[in-house]
């Protein structure tokens, strides 16, 4: 096991692969956070699903595995299907979520029958496309790998780039519209750059799990923190971290799939974070609970019971502070 | 006979999921349905580790109860803060990622195929017969899911007024004594033996569609909770007999092409609808304001 492990990063490809998947997922974690601000998480899911079709379609076309090329067919499809949830809502009586689940549903389909169509013509095995569906970090051509790399890092970039308008747009978008902002602009850009990191996700955990990449560590940084600063950089260390793991556990152990390694690791500092965080954590939680508990039965214990009314009501007032 | 076999079981699933989809197209809770979907997968997965064969009833039960944990689990989080979509994610990735784990650990003494818990097959259906003393009774996946089908219309059919209440108005429900959370759970327990019984035939995958698309189509033609169910189940079957043909005539897959067709009929359901469509809505504007510029 630890030769394996030593020999593993003693190879010069795969400490690409590993630094590719790091990337990967603090691109998706500093995209996430804004997603999970703006109340999107699922969008990613619905992305994911929408993108098969597209990568059909330009494997179709072109007859070769193309990274690049699959990007493009990716973001054309994503873009279809945003707008779809969107003409859905606003035409009909039909909720979000719904529109979320049939857009989802329907462009996977199509999907399905787009590849189905493109293994009974003979050449699926050469295409590769099934690894889409479950990611499969540790077998990623050299030339993907610096491509996801870029990619993310250019991701990043702009995030740091723009970070005020974005912090404005996510969490005030009239007052961002009253500054002046082009806040129609700025919100197609997240857009794009969640498609963007939506398709080259897929590569290393594939279409099922992506979702998780932007929703998990995004919403375990929540926890630690009330700082959009601090919580973008802690959703890309988690999603780095759980990048990271993942590729090394599916790449030494045979037979484990990438995505859901990293996805079970993305999920255990989830975990971690949901109970132990100060302040926002449960275990935080439970212990102020139980002092504010004990404190009012102090006060409600001293004869001035007009004092164990001023505490009842300022138990109260912080209890609902808390929810 | 082969045609009919696989139209039945297209059927069913669309039957069973129809009726089902409404109730959760209505409380606004379509993508718990997706979650459902996924995460009955571990339990599938340890229904067969434990028994070691494609015991239906041991599998619809294994699901069943990580439906439920995926609800309870969704719930806990939603009412910690979180977002519901966020915690919809996070719960459905994780379990569905355990599901996976556990069956490519296994894949050398587990007969699961991932493609086919994905995808399904439903071309292979007419070939897995069912056999009882010796006597051929037709497909296995037929009586499982006409077993499902049964079992959600009897509890429907039975507790037709406080599901419908539930779907309307929860608060008025509970107001007048319906145990509402016991109804919740009571769906969402019958979505993932839906789902579990379909995951052979269509795939977990794209069960999710066959809840949802076919509901909320019907949900555009029609305002009567009856006919809405009506209408569900008739566009499921319609699909998945559209989709056969359609399969049949691509070569390609059969679930995928039944979601496809679904999609179409949506599609022009949301244009076409005499009460809710586009070009309804769109002619309604004009003469209102033709009648305007009159008056």
């Amino acid at each position: 096991m630890l030769s394996s492990f030593t020999s593993w990063f003693a190879d010069p490809n795969l400490q690409w692969i590993l630094m590719g998947s790091l990337l990967l997922g603090l691109g998706s974690g500093v995209i996430g956070s804004f997603a999970y601000l703006r109340k999107q998480s699922l969008l990613g899911d619905a992305l994911a699903h929408a993108a098969l079709p597209g990568i059909c379609i330009a494997f179709m076309l072109s007859g070769v595995k193309s990274m690049g090329l699959f990007i493009l067919g990716a973001i054309i499809s994503g873009a279809l299907a945003t707008f779809g949830i969107h003409a859905i809502t606003r035409f009909s009586r039909i909720k979000q979520d719904a529109a979320l689940g049939i857009v989802l549903s329907v462009f996977f389909g199509i999907g399905v029958v787009l590849m189905t169509k493109i293994q009974h013509s003979g050449n699926g095995n050469q295409s590769g496309l099934d690894k889409y569906m479950f990611g499969q970090a540790a077998s990623m051509m050299l030339s993907d790998v610096y491509l996801v790399g870029a990619v993310s890092l250019v991701l990043i970039l702009i995030c740091a780039l723009l970070f005020k308008e974005f912090k404005l747009v996510s969490f005030d978008p009239g007052f961002a519209r009253g500054m002046g902002m082009r806040t129609a602009f700025l919100e197609q850009l997240l857009l794009l750059m969640t498609v963007i990191a939506v398709v080259i996700g897929i590569q290393a955990v594939g279409v099922v799990l992506v979702a998780a990449l932007l929703i998990t560590p995004a919403v375990a940084a929540r926890y630690w923190t009330d700082r959009l600063g601090v919580m973008v950089v802690f959703a890309g260390v988690f999603g780095g971290l759980s990048g990271a793991v993942g590729t090394m556990i599916s790449g030494t152990l045979s037979n484990l799939p990438t995505g859901p390694v990293t996805v079970l690791a993305a999920t255990l500092l989830f975990a971690v974070s949901a109970l132990f965080a100060p302040n926002r954590g449960l275990i935080a939680k439970l212990m102020r609970r139980s002092r504010q508990r004990v404190e009012v039965r102090q006060w409600a214990g001293t004869p001035e019971s007009g004092l164990g009314a001023a505490a009842s009501r300022r138990y109260a007032g912080e209890r609902s502070a808390d929810s | 006979m082969m045609d009919f076999w696989i139209i039945l079981t297209g059927s069913l699933v669309a039957a069973t999921c129809g009726v089902l989809g409404c109730f959760l197209v209505l409380r606004k809770m379509a993508m718990v349905g997706d979650a459902i979907s996924h995460s009955v997968l571990p339990g599938i997965a340890i229904a067969f580790l434990i028994s070691g064969s494609r015991d239906s009833v041991l599998m619809l039960a294994g699901a069943a109860v990580l439906g439920l944990i995926t609800v309870f689990l969704i719930q806990m989080l939603q009412q910690s803060g979180l977002q519901s979509d966020a915690s919809i994610g996070i719960v459905f990735t994780a379990l569905f990622a355990i599901g996976v784990i556990l069956i490519s650990l296994n894949a050398s003494h587990i007969d699961l195929d991932l493609d086919c818990v994905l995808f399904g097959e439903i071309a292979y259906v007419p070939w897995d017969t069912w056999i009882l003393n010796g006597y051929d009774m037709g497909p296995a996946a037929v009586w499982m899911l006409g077993g499902a089908l049964l079992l959600v219309l009897a509890l429907i059919g039975l507790f037709y007024k406080q599901f419908k209440l539930c779907a309307f108005d929860p608060a008025l429900a509970a107001a007048v004594g319906i145990p509402v959370a016991l109804f919740h759970y009571l769906l969402m327990g019958m979505v993932s033996v839906a789902t579990v019984a379909s995951f052979e035939s269509v795939g977990a995958i794209l069960v999710v569609g066959m809840l949802i698309v076919p509901a909320s189509t019907a949900y555009l033609l029609t305002d009567r909770l009856s006919r809405m169910l009506l209408y569900s189940v008739l566009i499921g079957i319609l699909s998945s007999a559209g989709g056969y043909y359609l399969a049949k005539w691509l070569d390609a897959s059969i679930a995928g092409a039944m979601i496809s067709v679904a999609g179409i009929l949506f599609v022009l359901a949301f244009i076409f609808s005499p009460l809710h469509g586009l070009a309804a809505r769109y002619l309604k504007r004009r003469r209102l304001k033709a009648e305007a510029g009159i008056a």
